[in-house]
């Protein structure tokens, strides 16, 4: 496996024993029956064992690792005739934010993420997934139009954060987000959103003012990058890992605070070691969750999403 | 009201601010010092300015233009009408949802520093004789920071203009999210937002003044969400940090980037407002807003 981690090297290298007893096993006709089936039982134990006790840190690589389901992958899972469409009708079309339109399970859907390479060649081409304010206003358009035909929404969320850049700024990085969380709030269509690996911050919350938020098992939120927070914290970005804790960024966080309406669990290991399963999963879920909101009054809709996030935060008052 | 009698008393008390709790404030970078004692340098030509002079031009420097921070209190006192402001929410505090190391002692200071509870201060009052909410952020508190407790002050705010269909008018200056609450402080943004919605919807006039920093989720949240987005002269307002940008894409940006006049030029603000022209500028929008008389008209 070309991607492990350092905390998985230990479980890599059991399965490797596991696997040369195996073989052993067929070339000798030595039967080994029984230490095969201690050693698997060792493995499982083991990974268990390291995926239950991640740290954040651990947790942020995970999210990270190439392998994971990205926004497209999702899209070909949940829907049959996707069409994708582009564009903000402004200034350009950002590969770093798809959508499109589609069926899910034969009723209509539209679905927006933001989309990160596999390889460096695609990754430069989708900017890491990073988006200028032309992706989110790409978003809010095929957001307005679901609106208008009375689509759902779905979106899938995995970006490091908005491009930092120069243009970015000239064309109002700021304003593309604010127009955004503020139309979603207002939005006539139910609408969800998946955290599938990384949210950055406001580009991930730029696509985040949803009626439910998911958050896969791995997936951090955050109002800052761990090494930046680290930088701020400690001038030193090495400390990332201390930040991860510090921050409080993990799924099970986000639930806690009540940012999350559910966790998902992912494979053993990670949606990178089954991302056939993953994406099921989540298909199931989407399919539930618009179930449910599809169910209930527009109006309805909008005031809870209003009181949900209108209760968010911890204060006093003296 | 007996009620509004005691909040307007508690106000004056929590909002004074003395010398000497300033003068143990944050050490802040030059550009950013609110001016304080009998003389200070223009950090842009380098004139010294004797503190009456100052306050005659609302801190600005009669030489050449510069506009010094003011703080919330000033900024309340040179906008509105005398005497007609009364505060929201004087008692909203932050708390430390994430253990966050150093935050109740940052806290502290802060408070101890400026005499707010928090760095936003709301409230309602006239503005040349046109009933407003307004809101203005104080960068002397944790950078002008948005935690929970601002976030919930601005909502309530923007839910009280809705209510009663006054305009609204912040001021903003702000580094952004407060990162000690985590999630909460990113999630501000999100709460705004949807209390503009609302009164978006409802038609009441938002105006949006940028004044420096302006930078981060509240430059990504209601800040750049204004019906009129007014900025003072050479505010910094924009997303990313310069050192982030210039980090990522390895080249110096030039020394007006992000400034008012440069989102000016980008069309990002509306209209680069002097300080002494603010007040007769945001009076004068009232009254075009306040004005009825065509017959189609809503
Ligand atoms: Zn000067």
């Amino acid at each position: 496996m070309p991607n492990e981690l350092e905390f998985e090297k230990p479980i890599l290298e059991l399965r490797q024993k596991v696997d040369e007893l195996r073989q052993l096993m067929e070339t000798t006709g030595i039967d080994l029956t029984e230490e095969v089936a201690k050693l698997e039982e060792r493995l499982a134990e083991l990974s268990q064992s390291v995926y239950q006790g991640l740290t954040a840190w651990q947790r942020v690589q995970l999210a990270r690792q190439p392998g994971r389901p990205t926004t497209l992958d999702y899209i070909r899972g949940l829907c049959t005739d996707f069409v994708e469409l582009h564009g903000d009708r402004n200034f350009r079309d950002d590969p770093a934010v798809v959508g499109g339109i589609g069926l899910l399970e034969g009723r209509p859907v539209t679905v927006i993420g933001t989309q990160k390479g596999r390889d460096t060649k695609e990754n430069i081409y989708r900017n890491f997934g990073m988006a200028h304010p032309e992706g989110y206003r790409k978003a809010l358009r095929l957001m307005k139009q679901a609106e208008k035909f009375g689509r759902p929404v779905i979106l899938f969320i995995d970006t490091a954060g908005a491009y930092p850049g120069m243009s970015a700024e000239e064309r109002g990085q700021s304003e593309a987000i604010a127009r955004n969380l503020r139309e979603m709030a207002g939005l006539r269509t139910p609408t969800v959103c998946f955290v599938t690996g990384e949210g950055g911050s406001g580009g991930a919350l730029g696509l985040g003012v949803t009626d439910r938020v998911y958050v896969l098992e791995y997936a951090w939120y955050s109002v800052i990058a761990p090494e930046s927070a680290a930088a701020i914290l400690w001038k030193d970005a090495s400390q990332a890992p201390r930040a991860a804790e510090t921050m409080r960024i993990t799924a099970s966080d986000l639930l806690a605070f009540g940012i999350a309406d559910e966790v998902l669990p992912e494979p053993p290991g990670g949606a990178q070691k089954d991302p056939a399963a993953m994406v099921a999963r989540v298909k199931e879920k989407a399919v539930q969750a618009l179930e449910e909101l599809s169910r209930v009054p527009i109006a309805q809709l909008l005031q809870a999403r209003y009181d949900k996030y209108r209760a968010m935060g911890s204060f006093a008052e003296r | 009201m007996l009620k509004d009698l005691f909040h307007k008393k508690r106000q004056y008390a929590t909002l004074a601010t003395k010398a000497e709790d300033r003068a143990k404030g944050p050490a802040a970078a030059p550009r950013d010092n609110i001016p304080q004692g009998l003389v200070n340098k223009c950090q842009s030509c380098g004139a010294l300015l004797i503190s009456k002079e100052l306050q005659k031009h609302l801190n600005t420097c009669p030489h050449c233009g510069y506009h010094f921070p003011v703080d919330a209190r000033m900024r309340i006192d040179i906008t509105l009408d005398p005497d007609s402001f009364f505060e929201y929410d004087p008692g909203i505090t932050s708390v430390d949802p994430l253990s966050f190391p150093g935050y109740p002692e940052k806290l502290r200071k802060a408070q101890e520093a400026t005499g707010l509870l928090e760095g936003a201060v709301t409230g309602e009052g006239t503005l040349d004789g046109h009933p407003v909410v307004i809101g203005v952020m104080d960068s002397r508190f944790i950078m002008g920071s948005m935690g929970s407790a601002m976030g919930e002050k601005l909502a309530r705010a923007m839910e009280r203009a809705a209510q009663k269909r006054y305009p609204l008018i912040l001021f903003t200056a702000s580094g952004g999210a407060r990162m000690q609450e985590g999630i909460l402080s990113l999630m501000q943004m999100a709460k705004t937002s949807v209390a503009l919605e609302q009164l978006h919807e409802k038609g009441v006039l938002f105006v949006s003044v940028i004044t420096h920093p302006t930078t981060g989720g509240v430059s990504a949240s209601f800040a750049s969400l204004g019906d009129i987005i007014l900025a003072e002269p050479g505010a910094l307002f924009g997303f990313a940090g310069r050192r982030v940008i210039e980090q990522t894409i390895r080249q110096k940006l030039p020394d007006d980037f992000q400034t008012a006049e440069f989102n000016l030029k980008h069309g990002m603000v509306d209209k680069v407002v002097d300080r002494k022209q603010m007040r007769d500028t945001l009076a004068a929008i009232l009254r075009i807003h306040a004005a009825r008389g065509w017959a189609n008209a809503q």
